[in-house]
């Protein structure tokens, strides 16, 4: 057992308004600059849609992240190193800039310096890359709050694969967002993929960067990444990527799109897990296997053996102490309902996702129940508006049970505590449908909902 | 293979390699985190949101912003307020730098030669004004430039030279009533509001409403509340088990609290989202109630149907029922009319009716009916509030009375009924009888009394009938189930109009009613712009507000209506006020409705020609016959409900001179004048070149890219330049009978817009000066919000850059300019104001019974404006501008009927502040008004909010000020907010409380504390008895439809799918304006960030089914237009939009992306060209109980929900130039 920490993120997907609070302040505070223009480390996507870069997570294209070879063992879904030396000045499954987008502004000028004239003045766009006219046909967020467009909805990678077919109908109308940055994963493909040792997982907390001195701009790391969160800096000729803020966590604050969260649903804290076991978890030949193998690969702070050997790894006490105090862990395992980004990649995200519990009290009523009943409220997960089979295509490789467990729990944290605060009653029932007790349930009410500052981060 | 390559540490299974050191690359991200300081503000933007925000600097620039999380807490059991915010204020700091600010003064090049040239032959610089707008030729050629660039860069000197020469040249020719200033909602930064209004004010100019003017005032909350809003702060949203959200999109227009709504569902809340589209909130709603746009009012009626049915007639729910009686006007009493032979329910019964004349102001002495079955006069009523004898008899306290809510409640009722006739407005009109609508008549029964001669029944009867929930033995028509969709009230009914499906409709109201039940009140209806911008918004909140009412939910902690629009609390209310209204050196000011002023002074009264019958009863008298709503306007003014600026066809000044001159009092001077002729009210003639507003001046606002309603009418009269109307004037026949016309149309009435803004908008684009202003990141102000209950503040992160100034500089420079040009023209002149009959006074006594009065004497104050004479200084404006003037301490201060004495904090202010040399306080920087403000108010000083309490105490007769005692000793202070975000005091400017660390709710001080609410029964009231209202048919809750466009303006039928003459499809639908998410109305919309994030420019939402029918894709750029204007835009197309509805998010300026339009070959227009005002007779009532003018409390609403526009796909290839 080697113990590592790693600094990682839950984000509740249930709480998310889609603002792009987070999206804007990372922009501002970290590729607000030319050669950057079009590159969002922290972006929310409304989903179904295609997506930033579109269509990344279709893997059959651009082939991130990692696969198993003949012998069950991990190889970069693209070839190793030695072939993608062998194309490095050619690189096909390198996205375009118009599959991120044409970044542009406007010519503002002419607001104030227009000469006298027929007309009233107007600000036209320009294109950022070649500062010519353009009309203005995609953005790194094109498809926001459509619920998927007519014109792309064939696009969604997820709604491909799924079996049930989806609708872009008025009345099955449904849509959440996906706020995303870098997974800074356990095992993380980008710093496998570069050619030039530039790319790096920080030991003391995992935090995976690209080091602009040694990048020699093969943009491999890009076309390894299967989230598409390695970047490609066009003046600098370096890859740029989400830092987890380290200049923050550095000195005990959140990262920027955490703390700016308006809809305080980020989580930051740090965990433990073995890095011997990462490999083996990640080989997992079962895609339905792989978040549960993921899950044994982080530790137990509170085990003793797990302290001991943190100690012997020589991570700090107060380490330690925060990753017993981690609102990771308890999310992720201690209440199993945060659920990881496409663990069928193998890279081992490491920033988790509660889904969303989209309508559900009418599904119930519709068929004549009573939809505040908690039973019934179980029974109709399945049918909720957000289709499960869709949210297991994003966080469970498309096996919808750990998905359906994440989602009952909350509604079980619903109908327990509206009996709590409207009479004061404590159905132990309802908490222990979902294999919880009723404490248990108040706690991760406490995490969720009151979600204190100190307990967020 | 690396780790041949490279030395280190290889992990067992050779996947990873350990290195050390190499960190260097690293230095790039941690230098540019790194920052010199970081400095506490905020923005002035009107969303209400009043977030503390941390602006970061590094070399002398700024360079991004994150939210402050330091507010205090609300406890261990609630979320927090951190962090609040959008994306649309994190990306501010984007204008500061960008090539869109305003770094120098402007001016037109047309403008500048002209003045330069008239400035070389008089060197007078009012008199060289004078020589430009007095030759036509001259004026129309600059007029005629605005709008069409050609700005050139001008001096302060030269601008402020201009600005302040054309007003002392407006003041001495026409009056200063003729200037007028438009900056709205002070709350998002106190003293840059006030500043300019203080200025105003002290000139005698006049500042325009904007809460009315927006759309945003609820006027069903005067009329039903007697108050102008007050709501729940976001956190109490936590404690709603039910939060219906009706017509209010929380994520994208409540961004920085949404979240107490997303996590009050973990505590069990139950979330209904009410809304036409599948919108943002639906994500987080348990049920998504999708109903035809406009058509709210018919399902809160059948949820009214359902709760009166199901917990009060066929079950009696005790709470309800005693929450009913107590604070509702249900249990009193009202005649039933027969004057015209169909009765009808008349006027409330009181006490002059039974025969206590002697009692004071008996006629507003509105009486109940009493177990006993008298009628009883109970206390706090309008009457006693204003009548000396009543002191400490204002209140709630019922003694011995006891209230009954139905007249069949009588032990002793002898089972006599009255069949009466309700009107109705849902059916579809008959052909020819376009005018009368598609009205009719619903007749049913109430169980009657017979009291002094009169026959009666109760408030709560009539409710029962206007619902059609039936008991037995009554006569008339009646549903005989919930099922029954053959008459007006129920939830079958309700689906004809609103596509709703009865069973959700029933399941709702039901929820809604047992949970409030179940938690003692804790159900909420949180509304917004969606229910709220329709013409007929008052009828259609009344319903939601009936709700909140007969479950017992208002002034309860997680309950009645959370209304968001526009709503932003100036919580330090009256320090501003009187430090805005210039009250310490001069009152009344001249405040005025800006609905009505655009209305007249953009000349769409000349095309609108509303007959004011088309909206009355089919039981109406005919008062509107004849009429159009423009005329209703014009007697409203006269009577002196509204007011109205410029208010004579004469300068004011000159009317007090000539009194004097005549030895006369001024007041009856202008009665004799306006007797024998020769004096007007220029609304009669508001094309009469003696009755143009001459100079407006617009700071903090955007008019002519964002609110102005009626846009393109804006360009063409106002100012006089292009524009793309495309209605034809009234025809004769159809015109304003009150109202002078002039056969041709003025354009270009006003002679100067001057406009300071730190960006540029259509506003400046179209201005004839242009003044920078610095920006929210550098000055000092105050930031408060009904939204969470802080006080806090801006501060700058850099001093203003280039040649900005703050708004406070601005008018401290405008006025000493003022006063060197007004000791030449003008010296010390006294003016006469005329102002209305004002709510919270005994003004509100002026209209007994709400009988208006017909051919009665003219008499100041109670059948026409008040007049009162006041000084004016005009050389030493900006002595008096920068000093405290003596009238605070002579007369102290009055908020809602409160006065306050200030006597200790101004001698404290004289030491903090300094003072002048005659010993005035200095209110000469911007941090000094900041403390003033926070010195006089209550809310921000816990000895004014105690005195304040004391004070309704006596009145009242109720405990109270233990309210506020805990913060006797405490004083925010400006420095105080400069640190952290300030709780407020609970204090008597506010209906609510703190105490204890509560959340804020409206009215739990009238619940708990028994203080009547400012009404006429002071009680909360279902019913209106207004003359006005009758001929409205809105006597009571009512469901009435959208405005028929069709039907009275010709504008093309919605759904009507025709060609258009390039041969292209087109359609015709609902065009809708909701806010937008990448916005907060104009400001941010052309910010670079939030045109990245959403499609670069102005789009149309709309529904696949709708795209198809005119062949239009996805970003494909379409034009929208009707008899308004013309837009043009790129269409959004999505299914989450209903078939027939689209929607153009407010508010998209012209200025960015925007081509010129094949319609008008003219530059493509705003939202707002796509709309009109139209005036609604009932937000013109005035002087009678809560129906009595208050600046931004009650006036007409520049509504703008009920628009239908014709849309096609047009020329691909688009021209900008």
């Amino acid at each position: 057992m080697k113990v590592m920490a790693q600094m990682s993120m839950v984000m509740n997907l249930d709480k998310c308004i889609g603002c792009h609070t987070c999206s804007v302040t990372c922009k501002q505070a970290w590729t607000n600059r030319s050669g950057v223009e079009y590159v969002w480390f922290n972006n929310v996507e409304t989903r179904p849609g295609v997506g930033y870069p579109r269509t990344y997570e279709d893997q059959g294209k651009w082939r991130g992240g990692w696969t198993l070879n003949k012998r069950g063992r991990l190889k970069l879904r693209d070839g190793g190193r030695l072939h993608k030396l062998s194309r490095i000045f050619s690189n096909p499954k390198l996205p375009g800039i118009q599959d991120y987008y044409e970044p542009w502004t406007y010519d503002y000028d002419m607001l104030l310096n227009s000469p006298a004239g027929e007309h009233t003045p107007v600000a036209t766009p320009k294109s950022l890359l070649t500062g010519k006219d353009m009309k203005i046909s995609w953005s790194a967020n094109w498809d926001d709050n459509l619920g998927g467009s007519l014109e792309t909805m064939d696009q969604d990678p997820l709604l491909a694969k799924m079996s049930e077919e989806v609708k872009a109908e008025y009345e099955k109308a449904f849509m959440f967002y996906l706020p995303r940055i870098c997974e800074h994963c356990l095992n993380p493909s980008c710093v496998a993929s570069c050619p030039s040792g530039a790319m790096y997982k920080r030991a003391e907390d995992g935090i995976v960067l690209v080091d602009q001195d040694a990048c020699r701009g093969w943009r491999m790391c890009v076309s390894g990444c299967p989230y598409k969160k390695v970047y490609f800096n066009h003046r600098t000729g370096k890859a740029e990527k989400c830092t987890l803020c380290y200049p923050r966590i550095e000195v005990g604050l959140p990262t920027v799109c955490a703390e700016t969260c308006v809809g305080r649903l980020r989580y930051l804290g740090l965990v433990l897990y073995d890095a011997d076991a990462v490999a083996a978890a990640a080989s997992v030949a079962d895609e339905h296997q792989l978040l549960d193998a993921q899950r044994s690969v982080l530790l137990d702070p509170n085990d003793p053996a797990v302290i001991e050997a943190a100690r012997a790894e020589g991570i700090e006490e107060d380490w330690i102490a925060a990753a017993q105090a981690s609102p990771i862990w308890r999310l992720i395992r201690d209440y199993e309902v945060a659920l990881p980004l496409h663990p069928e990649y193998r890279t081992m995200p490491m920033v988790w996702y509660i889904p969303p519990l989209s309508p559900v009290v009418d599904v119930v009523t519709n068929t004549g129940n009573d939809g505040e009943d908690a039973n019934n409220l179980f029974a109709a997960i399945d049918k909720l508006r957000i289709p499960v089979g869709y949210l297991a295509e994003l966080f469970t490789a498309g096996d919808p049970a750990p998905v359906e467990l994440s989602l009952r729990k909350l509604a079980a944290m619903r109908s327990y505590m509206r009996g709590v605060s409207l009479h004061d009653e404590h159905d132990e029932s309802i908490a222990n449908a979902v294999g919880m007790s009723g404490a248990q349930i108040q706690e991760m009410y406490r995490l969720l909902a009151i979600a204190k500052y100190e307990e967020r981060y | 293979m690396g780790r041949f390559l490279r030395r280190g540490e290889t992990s067992d299974d050779l996947r990873a390699m350990f290195l050390s050191g190499g960190r260097q690359g690293d230095v790039f991200y941690r230098d540019r985190w790194s920052h010199d300081k970081v400095v506490r503000s905020t923005h002035g933007v009107n969303c209400t949101g009043s977030c503390s925000w941390k602006v970061y600097v590094k070399d002398g620039i700024i360079t991004w912003e994150t939210q402050q999380t330091d507010y205090p807490s609300v406890g261990p059991d609630s979320p927090e307020y951190e962090p609040r915010g959008c994306p649309r204020g994190a990306a501010f700091s984007w204008y500061t730098y960008s090539p869109t600010r305003v770094r120098y003064p402007y001016i037109r090049d047309v403008l500048a030669k002209l003045y330069r040239e008239a400035k070389a032959a008089h060197p007078d610089p009012v008199e060289a004004w004078a020589s430009i707008v007095e030759d036509p030729a001259k004026a129309a050629s600059y007029k005629r430039a605005r709008g069409k660039g050609g700005l050139i860069r001008t001096t302060w000197d030269e601008a402020l030279e201009i600005a302040a020469a054309a007003q002392v040249y407006s003041v001495k020719n026409y009056g200063p009533d003729r200037i007028a200033g438009f900056s709205p909602i002070p709350a998002m930064s106190m003293v840059s509001h006030g500043a300019g209004s203080r200025y105003l004010n002290l000139i005698g100019g006049t500042m325009l409403s904007f809460y009315d003017w927006y759309a945003d005032l609820p006027v069903a909350s005067p009329q039903v509340f007697g108050d102008q809003t007050d709501v729940p702060e976001s956190a109490d949203w936590w404690n709603a088990q039910y939060l219906i959200m009706w017509g209010s999109n929380v994520p994208v227009t409540r961004t920085p609290d949404a979240h107490f709504m997303a996590e009050a569902r973990y505590r069990g809340q139950k979330v209904v989202s009410v809304s036409p589209d599948y919108t943002d909130n639906t994500k987080f709603a348990d049920e998504w109630v999708a109903l035809q746009p406009g058509t709210d009012g018919a399902l809160g009626m059948a949820m009214g149907h359902v709760i009166l049915k199901e917990h009060y007639v066929d079950k009696r729910t005790a709470p309800f029922e005693d929450y009913m009686r107590r604070f509702t006007d249900s249990p009193f009493l009202v005649e039933i009319d027969a004057a015209t032979g169909t009765p009808v329910p008349g006027k409330f019964l009181t006490a002059a009716d039974l025969g206590l004349e002697d009692e004071e102001n008996a006629a507003f002495k509105p009486a109940l009916l009493d177990a006993s079955g008298a009628a009883r006069v109970p206390r706090g009523t309008l009457g006693h509030r204003f009548s000396a004898a009543d002191k400490g008899r204002w209140n709630l306290d019922l003694g011995d009375i006891t209230p009954m809510l139905s007249v069949m409640d009588l032990a002793s009722w002898d089972g006599q009924s009255a069949e009466i006739s309700l009107p109705r407005f849902d059916l579809a009109p008959e052909a020819g009888q376009e005018h009368a609508g598609g009205s009719g008549v619903v007749s049913r029964g109430v169980p009657v009394v017979h009291i002094a001669g009169k026959q009666l029944t109760t408030v709560f009867d009539l409710m029962l009938a206007q619902y059609g929930v039936g008991r037995d033995s009554l006569p008339g028509h009646w549903p005989t189930d919930f099922m029954d969709a053959s008459t007006v009230g129920t939830p079958a009914w309700q689906e004809e109009h609103t596509g709703v499906p009865p069973q959700q409709a029933i399941r709702i109201a039901r929820e809604f009613a047992d949970t409030a039940e179940k938690s003692g009140g804790r159900s909420m209806i949180l509304m917004g712009a969606g229910t709220n911008h329709w013409f007929h918004s008052d009828t259609i909140y009344r319903t939601f507000l009936a709700l909140t009412m007969m479950t017992g939910t208002q002034g309860v902690n997680g309950g009645g209506w959370a209304h968001y629009v526009g709503q932003e609390k100036v919580r330090p209310l009256t320090g501003y006020q009187q430090y805005a209204s210039a009250g310490d050196w001069s009152r009344p000011p001249r405040h005025t409705i800006g609905t009505a002023f655009w209305y007249l002074a953009t000349d769409q009264w000349r095309y609108d020609g509303l007959p004011a019958n088309s909206l009355a009863s089919p039981l109406a008298r005919g008062t509107f016959d004849g009429r159009t709503t423009a005329d209703c306007l014009v007697e409203s003014i006269k009577r002196g409900w509204m007011p109205d600026y410029p208010t004579f066809n004469r300068n004011p000044l000159d009317l007090v001179d000539e009194a004097e001159a005549a030895g006369k009092d001024p007041a009856a001077h202008v009665v004799d004048s306006l007797t024998d002729g020769s004096l007007a009210f220029a609304c009669e003639n508001p094309d009469s070149p003696a009755n143009f507003p001459r100079v407006v001046l617009i700071w903090r606002a955007n008019i002519l890219g964002s609110s102005g309603k009626g846009n393109e009418y804006f360009l063409k009269h106002l100012l006089g330049t292009d524009a793309s109307v495309r209605a034809p004037q009234t025809p004769q026949g159809s015109r304003p009978v009150d109202m002078a016309w002039h056969e041709t149309a003025p354009e270009g009435k006003l002679d100067l817009l001057a406009t300071a803004d730190f960006r540029m908008t259509s506003t400046t684009l179209f201005s004839d000066l242009v003044f920078p202003a610095a920006t929210w990141y550098e000055k000092y102000d105050l930031s408060s919000t009904d939204m969470h209950p802080f006080i806090h503040s801006f501060n700058p992160a850099i001093a203003p850059p280039w040649q900005t100034k703050t708004d406070f500089e601005l008018f401290g420079q405008m006025a000493k300019r003022f006063g060197q040009f007004a000791a030449t023209h003008l010296g010390t002149r006294k003016d006469l104001v005329a102002t209305p009959l004002q709510h919270d006074t005994p003004d509100a006594m002026a209209t007994v019974k709400g009988q208006v009065p017909q051919g009665a004497p003219l008499v100041p104050g109670l059948t026409m404006p008040k007049l009162t004479v006041v000084e004016r200084d005009y050389p030493n404006i900006y002595e008096r501008w920068s000093s405290l003037g003596p009238l605070t301490e002579k007369l102290g201060m009055a908020t809602k009927g409160v006065k306050y004495q200030v006597g200790p904090e101004i001698e404290a202010l004289r030491r903090l502040n300094g003072a002048t040399g005659d010993g005035s306080v200095k209110l000469d920087t911007d941090q000094k008004a900041c403390e003033m403000i926070l010195a006089f108010s209550g809310t921000s000083n816990g000895r004014l909010a105690t005195a304040g309490f004391r004070q309704l105490e006596e009145h009242t007769g109720q405990k109270m000020a233990f309210l506020s005692e805990e913060h006797e000793g405490s004083r925010i202070s400006f420095r105080d907010v400069q640190v952290q975000p300030r709780s407020v005091i609970t204090s008597p400017e506010w209906s609510g409380s703190e105490h204890g660390g509560r959340r804020y709710t409206a009215f739990a001080i009238n619940v708990e504390h028994l203080k009547p609410f400012h009404t006429l029964t002071g009680r909360m009231h279902f019913y209106l008895d207004h003359d006005w209202m009758q001929e409205l048919g809105e006597t009571l809750p009512i469901y009435r439809p959208p405005l028929d466009m069709h039907r009275l303006f010709g504008d093309a039928q919605l759904g009507e799918v025709g060609a258009h003459e390039s041969g292209n499809a087109e359609v015709a639908v609902r065009y809708l304006t909701p806010h937008s998410k990448w916005s907060i109305h104009s400001e941010y919309q052309d910010n670079l960030f939030m045109l990245s994030l959403s499609r670069g420019g102005p789009t149309i939402w709309m529904s696949p089914q709708d795209a198809a029918k005119i062949g239009v894709r996805d970003n494909e750029w379409i034009e929208s237009y009707n008899r308004n204007g013309v837009v043009v835009a790129r269409a959004i197309v999505s299914h989450r939009m209903p078939e027939g509805t689209v929607y153009m998010y407010h508010a998209k300026d012209r200025t960015v992306d925007v081509p010129i339009a094949e319609t008008s070959g003219k530059r493509g227009g705003i939202h707002n060209s796509l709309t009109r005002i139209l005036m609604k007779p009932s937000h013109l009532i005035g002087g009678y109980g809560q129906l009595a003018w208050a600046f931004n409390y009650l006036g007409p609403t520049g509504n703008q929900r009920d628009e239908v526009t014709t849309i096609r796909r047009r020329n691909q290839e688009v021209q900008y130039r």
